[in-house]
């Protein structure tokens, strides 16, 4: 276990360290980089929850980034700028939106549910680009960031800073959730499910509390990201967006607290350098991808320890 | 809202459902049937409207970039099988998922590559031009009816080939029982290969069809799959005849749900409230009615359990 | 206990059960044998509730079951073994066993607390263990478990749940002969404290264990009775006993 924490300790020292060394070399764009990547590792570390750990193939969890990100934009369209109204809209919002569509998606099982979640995300995503009022196909600038006390969003290290934080606590809280009763019961109806049910575990209820407790933690990380590009547009779940994410956690390793993060940080840098190189870096992007699940099961975390028991 | 609009909105639903049960039939065969997904699907889709649009260019007629256009897709859809798709077959659907997700992406770019991201337009040839006159009074545009009967043509054909022919009884068979099959000294990955082409076929059919009807461009596939996706919840995975029933009623709902809707809601609420809720409530009715279907068949409606 | 009356179930043309009466009586050991084919996985899946019987009713401790899901069915007491081994891999016999003790314990919608520092659900499944002969390998991984360890890890997980009626499915398939005996030795003590249903292959285990054997032969019981009673039938004789090594 010492590699494991040796791993984290250094994994955050370096980005603790990150935003002063990068104003010292004058490369102010990679603490915007690291951020946004940050962000999309704490969405992606809440589908581990259900993907990784609950072995629901969720294709649409990126709908729960365009309502936390929606939350914000249409709050503040109306003049509300409270970072709370916007937090407690965003995770409320994408707490019974993730009961309404789990409670009809999670009946159905194998590929049902994989076009079932996504189809249900391509619906909102629909309903985002008709209404035209809140940008419609082109998106909502975001005048003003959240407010909160104390913390300035609009400050690039701060909300550098408070990002790390949040990333932090959410992999955190999955560890306990994992590791708890609800975890075990969530795990060991993936696992064997047959033997779940002989035992007197009903899988339902567990799925869907976890399948509500992703989309929550996923509404907060659209809130993060609304904040961090100052713009929504219904491309934040798009099905592209959805797809990317389940990439970033099975890149990493499914089941693994580390993962997620792992996972996340390699796509999107390994996007970032095949950007430098040409615009059209999906054409190498996509057989990189294709290749890596053929070839390359175990993920990122597999490579440094085996996995928790 | 004239009959004569009704009417025409329902022969243009038939003809989108068309378009669906043609992609629909294929992805649903080849989960059936290989038990694999493919969303990657789509991208045939796409690939046989460019070719057929890169071929009628090339050859300066029509027909002849109809028929290159579909021997393409047939083609490309072997080669990305033979390739691609093979190691995924023994794989879970989540890997099968994710790799062809990579394929998108290759496909979608690649055609930018070639093509540019613009839009291209399907020119129609004089003879498939004009418009015939409904028995409502109005007109209706002929090419329109056109991918209507050939829809209708190919859904006989796939019956009579599943139903009636040996090919069709093998694969049948290796849809309940591969080792089976493979027993009986069939050769499955041809089988698979050929199921696969003829997928690709069907779908690069649509694709060519839709040209001239609907916007070429990369990611063309994607919107009509998801769509697909419903039709075969709705119909229920690797029934053909599903797919033909949930198609005419997903072509259906969505177009007349698209053209009538903000007038419907109109005459009930506020124009201005009408005017907000039509477009939104009309792009998510399909999506409700494959809710509906599910909370009471999980299996759709002709889909068997397990 | 249990009764069992008329249990019909059909697969198409095949009669899988064929009107079914059975019973078992608090604290006894009955088994069910039969020839390969007879129908026994059919039955035990119908008692277990993985299959709704298509006619017939099953009653346990006064309560009819017939409609009840399986978890429900193992949450009023009726636990199983599964003949082809289904524990968790990935988990060590300890926490499998802790599984099974925390399905029974209540709802598991505790999110914070480690579960695997519940006293609550470690100590009983420990206890568990050293009963089963499994104490010193509490902590190995399942998956490297042998074999027999693995099938005596099965009959702990159902042993986990606190059940009043075992469900046995084939609990010694795939053991070597010593293996067998320790095995036959275990089960003997649980016949004070349980009532058992055993579907075995077995035969020195049945006659051994059994106060009642019930003789499955396609879907139907042909016979049950006494161990001396059944060896001395003449149509159980020709259908199976004959043919047993």
């Amino acid at each position: 276990m010492n590699a494991r924490l040796i791993g984290w300790i250094t994994g955050i020292a370096l980005l603790l360290a990150l935003p002063p060394l990068m104003q010292a070399m004058g490369q102010l764009y990679y603490i915007d980089l690291v951020r946004r990547i940050m962000i999309l590792a704490i969405a992606a570390v809440s589908l581990n929850l259900i993907l990784g750990y609950g072995g629901l193939v969720s294709f649409g969890h990126a709908a729960y980034l365009g309502i936390g990100g929606y939350a914000v934009g249409i709050l503040a369209f109306y003049g509300i700028t409270s970072g709370w109204a916007h937090l407690a809209v965003a995770i409320g919002a994408s707490a019974l939106v993730a009961l309404a569509i789990g409670a009809v998606c999670i009946r159905t099982s194998g590929i049902y549910f994989i076009m079932i979640t996504l189809a249900f995300t391509q619906m909102l995503y629909y309903l985002a680009v008709s209404v035209a009022e809140y940008g419609g196909d082109d998106g909502l600038r975001l005048k003003i960031h959240s407010r909160f006390p104390l913390i300035d969003l609009a400050d690039p290290v701060t909300s550098y800073y408070v990002v790390l934080v949040v990333m932090l606590l959410c992999v955190y809280l999955v560890y306990r959730i994992i590791n708890s009763r609800f975890g075990m019961a969530l795990r060991a109806a993936k696992s064997n499910e047959a033997r779940a049910r002989a035992l007197g575990f009903s899988p339902y209820p567990y799925r869907l509390t976890a399948f509500v407790i992703a989309g929550a933690m996923c509404g907060l990380a659209g809130v993060l990201y609304a904040n961090h590009t100052a713009y929504i547009a219904p491309g934040f779940m798009s099905w592209l967006q959805s797809g990317e994410l389940m990439f970033m956690v099975i890149l990493g390793g499914m089941a693994s607290t580390a993962g997620p993060v792992l996972g996340t940080f390699a796509l999107l840098l390994v996007e970032e350098v095949l950007k430098g190189w040409t615009e059209h870096w999906q054409v190498i992007l996509g057989p990189l991808l294709v290749l890596s699940v053929i070839f390359f099961r175990r993920g990122l975390a597999g490579i440094f320890y085996k996995p928790d028991a | 809202m004239t009959l004569g609009l009704v009417f025409e909105q329902l022969l243009n639903g038939l003809q989108y459902g068309v378009m669906l049960f043609l992609m629909a039939a294929g992805l649903t065969l080849v989960f059936g049937i290989m038990n694999l997904v493919n969303l990657a699907h789509g991208s045939l889709f796409m690939m046989g409207a460019y070719f057929a649009i890169a071929a009628a260019q090339w050859t300066g007629n029509y027909a002849a970039g109809v028929v290159l256009g579909l021997a393409g897709a047939l083609v490309l859809g072997m080669l990305v099988e033979v390739t691609a798709l093979r190691p995924l077959y023994e794989r879970d659907h989540l890997d099968q998922v994710l790799a062809t997700f990579g394929l998108i992406l290759f496909f979608n770019e690649l055609v930018a590559i070639i093509w540019g991201r613009a839009a291209l337009y399907a020119a129609l040839p004089s003879w498939l031009r004009g418009s015939i006159p409904l028995f409502t009074g109005s007109r209706y545009p002929y090419y329109r009816v056109v991918v209507l009967a050939v829809g209708l043509i190919v859904a006989l054909w796939l019956w009579y080939m599943v139903t009636r022919t040996r090919l069709g009884m093998l694969v049948r068979a290796g849809a309940s029982n591969r080792a089976m099959v493979a027993a009986l000294g069939v050769n499955i990955r041809l089988l698979y290969t050929v199921v696969f082409g003829v997928g690709a076929a069907l779908a690069g059919l649509a694709g060519l069809m839709a040209g001239p009807v609907f916007v070429v461009q990369p990611g063309m596939g994607e919107l009509i799959l998801i769509q697909v996706f419903v039709v075969i919840v709705i119909g229920g995975i690797g029934s053909v005849r599903g797919a033909l029933v949930g198609a005419v009623i997903v072509g259906v709902i969505d177009t007349m749900g698209r053209a009538f809707l903000k007038p419907m809601l109109a005459t009930m609420l506020s124009a201005s409230a009408a005017e907000k809720a039509g477009p939104a409530l009309a792009s998510m009715l399909i999506y409700l009615l494959m809710a509906a279907v599910l909370t009471f068949r999980p299996q759709g409606l002709f889909g068997s359990r397990g | 206990m249990l009764d069992v009356r008329g249990l019909t179930k059909s697969f198409g043309a095949l009669r899988a059960s064929d009107g079914i009466d059975f019973d078992v009586r608090e604290g006894e050991t009955h088994a069910v044998i039969g020839p390969n084919g007879a129908g026994k996985t059919t039955f035990i899946s119908q008692l277990a509730g993985n299959l709704l019987p298509d006619a017939g009713r099953i009653i346990f401790a006064g309560e009819d079951i017939t409609e009840l899901s399986a978890p429900k069915r193992a949450r009023k007491g009726l636990a199983r073994s599964f003949q082809i081994t289904s524990i968790y891999p990935e988990f060590s016999a300890l926490h499998n066993v802790a599984l099974a003790v925390q399905a029974r314990s209540g709802h598991s919608f505790r999110f914070w607390r480690p579960a695997h520092s519940e006293k609550e659900l470690i100590s009983p499944a420990r206890r568990i263990l050293e009963d089963v002969g499994l104490a010193e390998r509490a902590q190995v991984r399942a998956a490297n478990l042998s074999h027999g360890e693995q099938r005596q890890l099965e009959v702990a997980m159902a042993l986990g749940t606190q059940p009043r009626l075992l469900l046995l499915d084939e609990p010694m398939a795939g053991m070597g002969a010593e293996e067998s005996q320790r095995m036959i030795a275990f089960l003997g003590s649980l016949k004070q404290r349980h009532s058992i249903i055993l579907v075995e292959h077995d035969m020195d285990a049945v006659f051994r264990l059994a106060d009642r054997i019930s003789v499955l032969v396609y879907g139907r019981l042909i016979a049950t009775g006494t161990p001396e009673r059944i060896k001395m039938n003449e149509e159980v004789r020709r259908a199976y006993l004959g043919e047993d090594a």
